[in-house]
């Protein structure tokens, strides 16, 4: 112990950093930690951004909104309005909540500016987490280690809808009041305990007097404390297993090439945040949204015509507008089940989430997968994931599009009952016709890997042998590009033991394995296996001259190839 | 650190010989570092530092004009004058961010060392020494509190466990959904005699006063007092008609039970809540007597007992019978005969 205190005194600090950094350190040990962390090696690539810009839309939330709070009054006592909003709001009967919300737009400086960039930087949050999860879900980055956080993010997927939703309808104006309407129809029509949910949330019939101050207290507490808790488990997750990376020429699953935290993506990262706080500043400077002082404060009788909810509502709106009324309210033993509200509103969704909450034990499971995966796949080299990737997307987008089936009939002067039977077929028909050809467009995609590793680049040089024969030269890819392109495993359907044992006897848990390898069949039936280097020398010796031509050609014609490929 | 991490940089494999291949290629390992312009040239890295620089001025005197903004710029209670403000004042604050943002970046981007480094992945599965450590260390515990002997102990451990959130969770269901009576769904704040009255004005209706085409919002005739009040909201949001005169050889049928006259002269009322969701029907299409839900598109037929004639909607919407008094204001005859808005369980007992 006295050694080293007189070891430390030998060569104290002598700069004032260095003394603070010696202070820390001896209270926190955080050299320790610096040194774990400073140099912490993060790969490049754009995409790696999206989950940035969901983070740092996020703290624009936290920022922004506590500015709200401060002038924000979630409550529901009326109040004749005299106060500093538009001429058209003078003397109406109002909830404070509402006047507190034109004051906070017309009497605070800068509050319409923080409403304004408060309520884009919800918009860009939740479509920054939906990229986000595209790009993890098309390039398999949720496999092993990284299920656990696939889930993870999936739950903070849906509590940005929750904070979006509870926030959205705080002004108590016209517009969102007729969106909590919706909703209370949707919870009356849950089987059993619908009518006393809807008592829950709204303290008694709807609207009542409690659901703002409620909402409040979910919006600016419950929801994101969970958000915050669960993004600090998504970034711990993320530190520990190191971010992934892409393939490429020294990437393995047991390494992390890219660049140091200390200062590469101090700065970018950083700068990333200024960025993103500063484009959602603009936009709330010069792009108006909800002005609600256009709608007015909640009154059950009116409605506008082309409302829309918020764009990541719009699913679920679709959803409701396209379900076919007739036939679809049962009565059973005098008791009412509402398919046509619980089907579009309770179970489409709830089947889109357990597709993205299940998809990566499944995958793993009909791959027969165990290992860890830190190099990202290329989309094309799992064509029924992309596949299914973008069949799940085209139903949202269906439904999101059926949400605003009112706006293209007035638009394009349609007629709206023929869109929404539009819509309807599409729904089903989509997504399989989106499955199918962005299967084949993968598995095209590969085909051209394949063609290109086997015979080079076309360099538009054309060489007349002595014999007369005309052929294009062609270059081989250097071997970062064709690493790039034979780096890859075509998985297999699984093979399972057979049904019977040796001894003639029943093996049990057969017909099981039987389901998984029929699945596991339409993922890996059919497939492109990356050129081998057998595959590769038998092309060049397959009398295809042009590529034995270039490579035996002097150097001089090497480098004009080159040419070739920087033009290109 | 930065080298290649594969023990065999790649050789290229078109040139080796035809008996033996590898089964697969071999990693190349890292592309080689291509300098940029700022690694090689002193004059682009001074440019290049300059322009960061101005980024960060450029910045700086975003926050400044933001400050002189919040001055100049006051709100003087119209809404062009606040949204001026807004847009000065986001500007401003706008410049001042992307200023620090695009510097940090290119500062990166063109000075900062561009080289990749290789960091090892270690495994993330404990070693089974550390895991034969835990689950020694998890086994002590339990001998240790011999929750594994003690039967009743674990019993009664697990039992107060599992009623202790009743002392929370009983108050808060109590209360949290009022009276929880939700019989309230069945009645609105029609009953017989109750005038009809414009919303959101609440001036009663006068037969007469309507011509054939015509339609109106309606609401029951109330206090002044009682309009101010939260109840009335609530009541409001199911007491919503929407009324429509018709030619009387137009109204195929509506929702009168054997022997009664729900409607009068051609005057039908219905319950305005979409009996979808409860969104309030508000766009009447006077040609087709069309009546249709702005927010899911149920259409109902207001000459056909309201009908549903496309959407989502299932039930046609609940009638208000009415009738006129002495002094020719239409009145409710009674109470909706059903419950008004979306379905609900209960709907039926």
């Amino acid at each position: 112990m006295s050694t080293e205190t007189t070891a430390s005194s030998n060569d104290a600090p002598k700069t004032a950093a260095g003394k603070t950094a010696d202070y820390l350190d001896q209270r926190t040990s955080v050299g320790g930690a610096v040194k774990e962390f400073a140099r912490k090696v993060f790969p490049d690539h754009w995409s790696f951004m999206l989950g940035e810009i969901a983070l740092f839309s996020f703290v624009v939330l936290l920022l922004t909104g506590v500015f709200l709070t401060m002038f924000f009054d979630p409550s529901m006592a009326l109040e004749e309005y005299h106060g500093a909003g538009p001429e058209t709001m003078q003397g109406q009967l109002m909830s404070v909540a509402f006047a507190s919300t034109l004051d906070l737009s017309f009497e605070v400086r800068g509050g319409l500016l923080m409403r304004q960039i408060h309520h884009w930087a919800a918009l860009i949050f939740m479509a920054a987490i939906v990229v986000h999860m595209m790009r993890v879900f098309f390039t398999g980055a949720f496999r092993k280690p990284r299920e656990i956080n696939w889930l993870v993010g999936t739950v903070l997927l849906i509590l940005g809808l929750a904070a979006g939703f509870s926030g959205y309808s705080l002004p108590d104006d016209v517009l969102s009041g007729n969106g909590l309407r919706i909703t209370d129809g949707v919870i009356k029509s849950i089987p059993v305990i619908g009518s006393y949910m809807s008592y829950f949330v709204f303290g008694g019939e709807f609207p009542g007097e409690h659901i703002i101050p409620r909402l409040f207290t979910v919006h600016i507490l419950l929801v994101p404390a969970l958000i915050l808790a669960l993004i600090g488990v998504h970034l711990f997750l993320m530190v520990l297993h190191k971010h992934t990376q892409f393939p490429g020429g020294g990437r393995t699953d047991k390494n992390v090439v890219g660049y140091p935290l200390f200062p590469v993506y101090i700065a970018k990262m950083g700068g990333n945040f200024f960025i993103v706080f500063g484009i959602l500043a603009l936009m709330g400077a010069t792009m108006s949204i909800n002005n609600v002082w256009n709608y007015g404060p909640y009154d059950p009788s009116p409605v506008g015509a082309g409302a829309q909810p918020d764009w990541y509502m719009l699913f679920l709106e679709g959803s409701l507008r396209l379900m076919p009324g007739a036939g679809t309210e049962w009565v059973l033993f005098g008791y009412t089940l509402s398919l046509n509200v619980l089907i579009p509103a309770v179970v489409i969704p709830g089947l889109l989430f357990t597709f993205l909450f299940a998809y990566p034990f499944v995958e793993a499971k009909v791959t027969g997968d165990k290992r860890e995966h830190h190099v990202l796949d290329r989309p094309r080299n799992v064509p029924v994931r992309t596949g299914l990737g973008v069949a799940f997307l085209t139903a949202f987008i269906i439904l999101a599009l059926a949400g605003s089936n009112d706006l293209i009939a007035t638009h394009f002067g349609m007629s709206l009952n023929q869109i929404t039977w539009a819509f309807r077929i599409l729904f089903f028909a989509g997504p399989v016709i989106a499955f199918w050809i962005t299967k084949r467009i993968c598995l095209g995609l590969q085909r051209k890997d394949r063609e290109l590793v086997l015979h080079g680049h076309e360099t538009g040089r054309i060489v007349r042998f002595a014999n007369g024969e005309y052929i294009e030269v062609h270059r081989p890819l250097d071997e970062q590009e064709r690493w790039l392109r034979v780096n890859y495993t075509a998985h297999k359907p699984l093979e399972i033991e057979p049904a019977t044992d040796a001894r003639g006897v029943k093996r049990p848990g057969y017909k099981a394995e039987k389901r998984w390898q029929r699945l596991s069949r339409f993922f890996y039936e059919d497939r492109v296996e990356p050129v081998t280097p057998a595959e590769l020398a038998a092309a060049h010796s397959h009398g295809e001259h042009d590529e034995i031509a270039a490579a035996q050609t002097s150097p001089e014609v090497t480098s004009g190839a080159t040419n070739v490929e920087q033009e290109r | 650190m930065s080298e290649n991490q594969n023990p065999t940089p790649g050789r290229d494999v078109s040139t080796t010989s035809e008996a033996q291949h590898p089964e697969r290629f071999t990693d190349p390992g890292v592309p080689e570092h291509k300098p940029r312009l700022t690694d090689t040239d002193p004059a682009a890295r001074k440019r290049n530092e300059r322009i960061v620089v101005i980024l960060f001025a450029i910045s700086c005197l975003g926050a400044i004009a933001s400050i002189v903004a919040y001055f100049a710029f006051r709100p003087d209670g119209t809404t062009e004058g606040t949204r001026l403000s807004t847009v000065m004042l986001g500007t401003t604050m706008a410049v001042s961010l992307l200023g620090i943002g695009i510097a940090a970046i290119h500062w990166a981007k063109s000075l900062m060392s561009d080289h990749e480094h290789v960091d090892e992945r270690h495994e993330l599965a404990s070693s089974p020494e550390v895991r034969e450590v835990a689950v020694q260390h998890l086994t002590d515990g339990v001998e240790d509190s011999g929750i594994a002997r003690r039967g009743v102990l674990k019993g009664a451990a697990v039992s107060a466990l599992a009623l202790f959130p009743l002392t929370f969770a009983v108050p808060l269901i109590s209360s949290v959904g009022g009276d929880w009576d939700i019989s309230k769904f069945r009645h609105t704040l029609w009953e017989r005699g109750k005038r009809l009255a414009y919303d959101p004005t609440g001036r009663p209706i006068r037969a007469a006063d309507l011509t054939v085409g015509s339609a109106a919002h309606v609401i029951p005739e109330e206090s002044e007092e009682y309009m101010q009040s939260h109840d009335w909201i609530t009541e409001k949001a199911k007491a919503v008609v929407l009324l429509v005169r018709l030619n009387p050889e137009d109204l195929r049928s509506d929702q009168s039970p054997e022997g009664e006259t729900w409607s009068y002269d051609g005057i039908v009322a219905y319950s305005k809540i979409c009996t979808h969701v409860g969104c309030p029907v508000a766009l009447y299409e006077q040609q087709t007597h069309h009546l249709l839900c702005p927010c899911h598109q149920s259409t109902f037929d207001m000459a056909d007992g309201a009908k549903v004639v496309f959407g989502p909607a299932n039930r046609p919407l609940p009638q208000l019978p009415i009738t006129v008094d002495d002094e020719g204001y239409l009145i409710a005859q009674d109470d909706f005969a059903e419950p008004v808005g979306p379905s609900f369980w209960e709907r039926l007992k």
